[in-house]
């Protein structure tokens, strides 16, 4: 499949995933890679997370736009903000005249207690306000660094539970509109990340089964991060191996090098069973991103993950085919 | 780099024993392998899990149970048990227990803001968890109490969560609402009720109905939660409670868990242990300055395409990983010293009955403080 095709299938992608996944690399992935085929992009952070910007080696993100990656002849930019309620709740009734009611919504707490009068109004503010990007069509694509945890399914469900609740007004009209932005495949979709292993792959399993039931939100590839790059000479023995190199081993070398093969070996087995799993009941193309062995990624990283990311994307069928 | 203590002894020394860290840093199940340790020391000890994964609810024995302890069944001296929060019945357990009739006490329960706020205001979960941490720790059968904390930034929110929700349930914009005709602030109350109007305009009427029929009904009852709030938040700082950081040695969450560092430090509060969880093992050899630094990576590179190259690559991508993360943790050991540091290896496997926790047990209360893992 062609990755431009790919990557503008729809101008907004949520990227979801359960903490400690690296969901958040793979949002600067996606985005790294996108701009370097020559689109514009943003990310929206809904979490006030530093991250984003130690990747980029850039300020906090803000509300106000920012940018990670500057256009130039090999990259159509990357910007970056975040969305937060409070912020999004103002911008909304600033652009309907109503200042003066958010001023007083401010000072006497009132916001406080609207949020918890009607749960579910923080997150349609928020994909309100990525709707409004959307509409705007600054930019070419948009990613949206979903709520970690299993906060994911509420923050998207929030749209239908809002418009069945409030059945009339603004607030209706707006949860209306995501709903639709949600549903629609050729506006919105959803990548789900996840790292090889059980938990985070029975959760994943969960969320995707449940979005698509109760959201109806349309389901991109799965990114799974950390899969140990093949390694075929793991199987010798490290003394065989030698002899074979004609290298001399010193003393507990072979010892090191045996455990370090079989540790991998045996987690590298593991991923492979989970990835199988998955494979089996989730009806999904699965994009495998490789652990770098660093614990702390930086621009190079994502250089290279963008590269293998899209790299894999050509290689998925295509779907007009 | 030797600490005044170790983990056990700080097991020994408490009575209340709070993790926090991120999500995904096998939280929950360090909290229950503490739970376990301390019966296996002879103790009757209690964990209180926010969201169990469901292989570690089944080895716990948990599944289907609700919010009251059940006890686990296990090869030791001491009692062990374990339960699920549920934020909402504690809520109403709350409710039940300051309304002063049963009349007054339903109108709160079935009122829809009520529900909301129960389910969804943010910070209940985290006062919650602190709410049923006294209860039984206080009036419980249980000599120690290991609560696990939900798996989000605002999980230390709990310190200040009581006070943030009787001040919520204080508010004197609820009081206006309620009242509205209440002698002097009157001019504020046409203000305020301009500001009702304008609201129900964009949100609904129905809401604000809602919320004021619930300020209503709690009336009279804001005194005896701020009492309680107040009791929950001196047990939290007694000498008897313990915090410890659970983390993976990831910068992300070595981040969070600075950041959790901090935010005890402003509460006055000392992170008393630091645990380190799926630890990268580096296979190294001793006194062997020939396969030290990049060494084994330079003879990789030479091999490459050769078994041997592959083998040398997979040692060295152990330990290059294994030095990020020493270099990730050794700024967050230093800021909790001198709490002890506890790493633990990257397990092979899940932890899925009663046996295999008693193993991570082993690893955990077992290993140095200086690490030395591999």
């Amino acid at each position: 499949m062609d990755p431009a095709q790919f990557l503008t299938a729809s101008r907004v992608i949520i990227v979801a995933g359960k903490g400690g996944v690296g969901k958040t690399a793979v949002t600067a992935t996606l985005a790294v890679a996108a701009s370097s085929i020559g689109l514009r992009v943003l990310v929206v952070e809904v979490e006030g997370k530093d991250s984003m910007a130690s990747m980029f080696e850039t300020n906090q993100l803000s509300y106000t736009e920012l940018e990670l990656i500057t256009a130039a002849t090999d990259h159509a930019g990357v910007h970056a903000r975040t969305v937060t309620p409070d912020d999004a709740l103002l911008d909304y009734l600033n652009e309907r005249g109503l200042q003066r009611l958010s001023k007083r919504l401010v000072s006497t707490g009132l916001l406080d207690m609207i949020a918890t009068a009607i749960p579910g109004i923080r997150d349609i503010l928020v994909l309100g306000k990525v709707k409004q990007l959307e509409r705007s069509g600054t930019f070419d694509l948009i990613l949206v660094d979903a709520p970690a945890a299993g906060h994911a399914i509420t923050f998207l469900r929030s749209a239908s539970g809002l418009a069945d609740a409030v059945s009339v007004g603004p607030i209706n009209a707006q949860a209306t509109e995501v709903l639709d932005l949600l549903s629609d495949p050729e506006r919105c979709r959803v990548v789900l990340v996840t790292i090889p292993e059980e938990t985070p792959v029975n959760e994943l399993i969960e969320t995707a089964y449940s979005l698509e039931d109760s959201v109806g939100v349309a389901l991109g590839p799965v990114v799974v991060n950390g899969i140990h790059p093949e390694l075929a000479g793991l199987a010798v023995d490290p003394e065989v191996a030698a002899e074979q190199a004609g290298v001399a081993l010193v003393a507990g070398e072979a010892d090191a090098l045996r455990g370090a093969a079989g540790f991998r070996t045996s987690r590298t087995d593991l991923q492979h069973a989970q990835l199988d799993r998955m494979a089996e009941v989730l009806p999904l193309p699965q994009i495998r991103l490789p652990d770098l062995f660093t614990s702390s990624l930086g621009r190079d990283e994502l250089d290279r993950l963008a590269e293998e990311f899209l790299r894999q994307v050509a290689e998925l069928p295509d779907p007009t085919a | 780099m030797s600490a005044p203590t170790n983990l056990r002894d700080v097991l020994d020394a408490s009575k209340v024993i709070v993790c926090c860290g991120s999500g995904g840093v096998g939280k929950t199940t360090t909290a229950a392998v503490i739970a376990m340790e301390a019966a296996r020391r002879g103790r009757r000890s209690v964990v209180v899990t926010i969201d169990p994964a469901r292989r570690l609810a089944n080895a716990l024995g948990l599944d289907g149970l609700t919010d009251t302890p059940a006890r686990i069944d296990g090869d030791w001296p001491g009692e062990m048990s374990a339960l699920m929060l549920d934020t909402k019945r504690t809520f109403d357990g709350l409710v039940r227990r300051y309304a002063a009739d049963e009349a007054q006490a339903e109108q709160i329960l079935t009122n829809t803001f009520y529900e909301n706020i129960s389910g969804s205001l943010s910070g209940t979960q985290e006062y919650m968890a602190s709410e049923k941490l006294y209860e039984l720790a206080v009036e419980g059968d249980f000599d120690l109490v290991v609560v696990d904390t939900p798996p989000t930034r605002n999980a230390l929110d709990f310190l200040d969560a009581p006070q943030r929700l009787s001040k919520f349930l204080d508010h004197r914009i609820y009081k206006i609402l309620v009242s509205p005709s209440r002698g002097p602030i009157r001019a504020v109350n046409l203000a305020a009720a301009a500001v009702t109007r304008s609201l129900a305009r964009v949100v609904g009427a129905d809401v604000i109905g809602d919320a004021i029929a619930f300020f209503q009904a709690f009336e009279g009852m804001e005194e005896g939660f701020a009492r309680r709030a107040e009791r929950v938040d001196e047990l939290l700082r007694e000498a008897g409670t313990a915090f410890v950081l659970v983390a993976s040695p990831k910068a992300d969450t070595v981040a969070e868990a600075g950041y959790f560092a901090d935010r005890l430090a402003d509460a006055g509060i000392d992170v008393r242990g630091l645990i380190v969880n799926r630890m990268q093992p580096t296979f190294d050899l001793e006194d062997r300055a020939e396969l030290g630094g990049d060494a084994v990576r330079e003879r990789a590179r030479t091999l490459a395409g050769t078994p041997l190259g592959d083998l040398y690559t997979c040692l060295a991508d152990a330990r290059q990983l294994g030095r990020a993360e020493e270099q990730h943790l050794a700024g967050l050991a230093e800021r909790v010293a001198p709490a002890p540091v506890v790493r633990v290896p990257i397990q092979p496997r899940e932890v899925t009955d009663l046996s295999a926790l008693g193993e991570l047990g082993d690893v955990i209360f077992d290993a140095e403080d200086d690490g030395g893992v591999g």
